[in-house]
């Protein structure tokens, strides 16, 4: 509980920080830049669970032990995600989107 | 009677043709030619040894010939419809046994020296094995399916060995004509099968020709437009029969069929394949003689006498003496039609059919020697047109003291072969039906002209001028011919009226003097003519030819039958009929699938683009479909 703001004022910006993932997972040229959109969309998720949990059930931690196991995935995806980007590197020289088109249709 | 072994006559052959077949490169051209003679061998012993011990040991049962059938069931249709595979042995399937045999291992031998050097020495030999094997089961079938089976391989290995030289276009033509026009035959002959099956329940031989079964007696319980429907499969089955052996109208295949090498001729233009017809309505014989008081069997009789008038016309003004040998065999066959057509069932009266089976049987001797004499003759001058040759006496003392016996047995001169079985078939016919008789004794005396034409042709008449002297054919062709002429003088005594008869019970057959003298004067004067013709070059045969004017030239083309044929398939079948089947399969049928094909090759080329291989594209399309979902749910939820 924060004492002064309402969960509504929360799940907005939640939601903000979400479509701004989105927009960003979406509409980036850069494989990096995409990776941190990817992130935005995780860390809004995770504050959905501790503010959900918080605010609607307080006695209990289900929420806020979730957003610790989300953390650690999502570390585990961007080590994945780079060492794929690295590779990449490698083979082509860059991480712009446009340049791993080689196996469209 | 122990017979298993007669599956060996069959299947030796079969052997043969499969290991000449599969291991054709590697065999030596001597070898194949060793291992051919030795299948066909093995089956003229058996099929000797199995007509001894038919005809003379143990065939008999109170004065019948007996049927030993032994069969397993290959399709069942119906509990009461199925069609069988096995052999059936009789006299007649026993004597075609000896017929096809001997004539099968006369023209393997020849064809060791005929064939020497060809590039297909192999093949050539694996065909006539296969070709074997087919006759032989068409000989042994038990019932209407098997028979049409056979039927049909010997279709195939006559069509195979008729375009043996693939490489020449006029034999490709010739192996095209003789499968197109025995098929179109043969459609009848199925619909005949079908038809028949239908209305009698059975396929089988023995239950369709038993005289007092049920087929036979209940012939008229269906009828169809004022015949009975069994009259009709006749007809049909006849039909097949009458393609197989080259009747008006179906016979333009025949000369035809000249195209392939001669010892082909020989075994299955003259010999065998060509008698199946013949065997067809034999083996159906009691059927066509008491169903509808023998409807049937008078117009088998009647296109046969037609068919040996025309084909002997047309044989005299023939210059190729391969097509005079053709035709030859066509009046001939039309002989053996005519005399099962006037026949009768019962002992004596059944003297037709005897005589129909005796003259196959002599027929196939001396036709066989003629067609291998004058392959000797052909590889000697290699031409097969008389105004090539001439005067080949001097060269060729073997090929014309044989060629001489058969040409005399055809003309019925006796004591020889061909004289005995014509004097029955003139005897069986004068008893039935006195107007086919006198076209009988025309044919017989037309036979001889045309015979010693071409006799003459060949060995006397005019000195010819040859690139390279003509010499005798080598061992292994002239040793054929021998024994040919020697079974052509013997064969004729043959006491056949007491072995292959329509009951199966032997009867008296005597010598008709009156007809006899009549018959053999007429074959003397067509052979004095053909002597005044052609012996010493004259003009003679030009004065003549030009005095009949149009109808030689109508003769010389063959009374015009294949352009009429021709005429009726390109203008007015194809164009009527094929033509517009065909626009109708291409634009209708095939178009509507490859529009079906050609509309979904267009969408995908369209939406192929969708698939752009950005992660990021499909990610928009997800987030989108989410999106409209939750949209669509809120829009529910809300109302």
């Amino acid at each position: 509980m924060i004492p002064g703001v309402s969960i509504t004022e929360i799940l907005t910006l939640t939601s903000i920080l979400f479509f701004i993932g989105v927009y960003g997972f979406i509409t980036r040229k850069n494989l990096i830049s995409i990776l941190i959109s990817v992130e935005l969309i995780l860390n809004a998720s995770v504050v959905n669970f501790v503010i959900i949990n918080k605010y609607l059930f307080p006695d209990v931690l289900e929420g806020v032990i979730y957003s610790i196991f989300i953390i650690a995935v999502a570390a585990a995806e961007t080590a994945l995600a780079v060492a794929i980007i690295i590779n990449l590197y490698r083979q082509t020289g860059s991480v712009e989107v446009k340049d791993t088109q080689v196996m469209k249709y | 009677m122990n017979l298993s072994y007669i599956l060996l006559i069959p299947f030796v052959p079969l052997a043969v043709f499969l290991v000449l077949g599969i291991f054709n490169q590697k065999i030596k051209p001597a070898v194949s030619g060793v291992i051919g003679v030795a299948g066909l061998g093995i089956s003229t012993l058996l099929s000797y040894y199995t007509a001894f011990q038919y005809f003379f040991v143990s065939g008999k049962a109170d004065g019948i010939y007996q049927t030993f059938v032994d069969k397993i069931v290959w399709l069942h249709l119906t509990d009461s419809l199925q069609i069988d595979m096995g052999y059936l042995i009789d006299p007649i399937s026993v004597m075609m046994l000896v017929v096809v045999s001997t004539v099968s291992l006369m023209v393997n031998l020849y064809s060791r020296g005929y064939m020497k050097g060809d590039d297909g020495y192999t093949r050539f030999f694996a065909y006539l094995s296969l070709f074997s094997f087919s006759m032989f089961g068409l000989v042994l079938s038990t019932n209407l399916f098997q028979i049409y089976i056979f039927w049909e391989l010997v279709g195939v290995s006559s069509f195979l060995l008729i375009g043996y030289y693939y490489t020449k276009s006029s034999a490709i033509a010739a192996a095209k004509k003789a499968f197109i026009v025995t098929r179109f035959a043969d459609f009848g002959f199925l619909i005949g099968i079908f038809v028949m099956g239908y209305y009698t329940g059975t396929f089988d031989f023995q239950e369709l020709t038993d005289p007092e079964g049920a087929v036979i007696l209940n012939w008229a319980s269906t009828s169809f437009m004022g015949l009975s429907v069994i009259t009709w499969a006749l007809l049909l089955i006849f039909m097949g029969g009458a393609g197989k052996s080259a009747m008006f109208p179906l016979h333009i295949w025949l000369p035809d069929a000249m195209e392939g090498p001669t010892p082909v001729s020989a075994l299955i233009h003259a010999a065998t394949m060509v008698v199946a017809g013949v065997y067809l309505v034999a083996r159906l014989f009691p059927m066509y003689y008491l169903v509808e008081e023998g409807f049937a069997l008078e117009i088998v009789a009647y296109v046969g006498a037609f068919s040996s008038l025309f084909a002997a016309i047309i044989a005299i003004t023939q210059t190729d003496i391969k097509r005079v040998l053709a035709f030859s065999t066509m009046s001939q066959l039309g002989y053996m039609m005519m005399a099962l057509g006037v026949s009768g069932f019962d002992g004596h009266e059944g003297l037709g059919f005897m005589a129909s089976m005796f003259h196959l049987f002599t027929h196939a001797m001396f036709k066989a020697l003629l067609f291998l004499g004058a392959g000797s003759v052909i590889h000697a001058v290699h031409s097969n047109y008389l105004k090539d040759m001439g005067a080949l006496r001097k060269y060729m003392p073997v090929t014309n003291i044989t060629f001489l016996i058969a040409a005399l047995a055809i003309a019925g001169v006796p004591p020889l072969a061909g004289f005995w079985s014509k004097d029955e078939i003139l005897v069986a016919v004068y008893e039935h039906n006195q107007f086919l008789y006198l076209i009988g004794v025309l044919v017989a005396g037309l036979t001889a002209f045309y015979m010693f034409r071409i006799y003459f042709g060949i060995f006397w008449g005019k000195e010819t001028k040859y690139e390279h002297t003509p010499h005798e054919s080598p061992k292994s062709m002239s040793i054929p011919l021998i024994i040919l002429a020697l079974l052509t003088i013997v064969v004729g005594f043959i006491p056949f009226s007491e072995l292959v008869t329509a009951d199966k019970m032997a009867f008296e057959a005597h010598l008709n003097i009156p007809l006899a003298v009549i018959a053999v004067s007429v074959g003397l004067v067509g052979i004095c003519l053909a002597w005044l013709f052609y012996k010493k070059e004259n003009d003679l045969s030009d004065r003549f030819a030009h005095a009949f004017g149009v109808f030689y030239k109508w003769t010389s083309q063959k009374f015009y039958f294949d352009e009429i044929y021709l005429f009726m398939a390109r203008k007015v079948f194809y164009k009527n009929v094929a033509a517009p089947i065909a626009f109708f399969d291409k634009k209708f049928v095939d178009g509507t699938m490859e529009g079906i094909g050609n509309k979904t090759v267009l969408i995908s080329q369209k939406i192929k683009g969708m698939q752009s291989g950005k992660v990021q594209d499909y990610a928009f399309g997800f987030i989108a479909g989410v999106v409209i979902i939750a949209f669509v749910f809120i829009y529910i939820w809300t109302n």
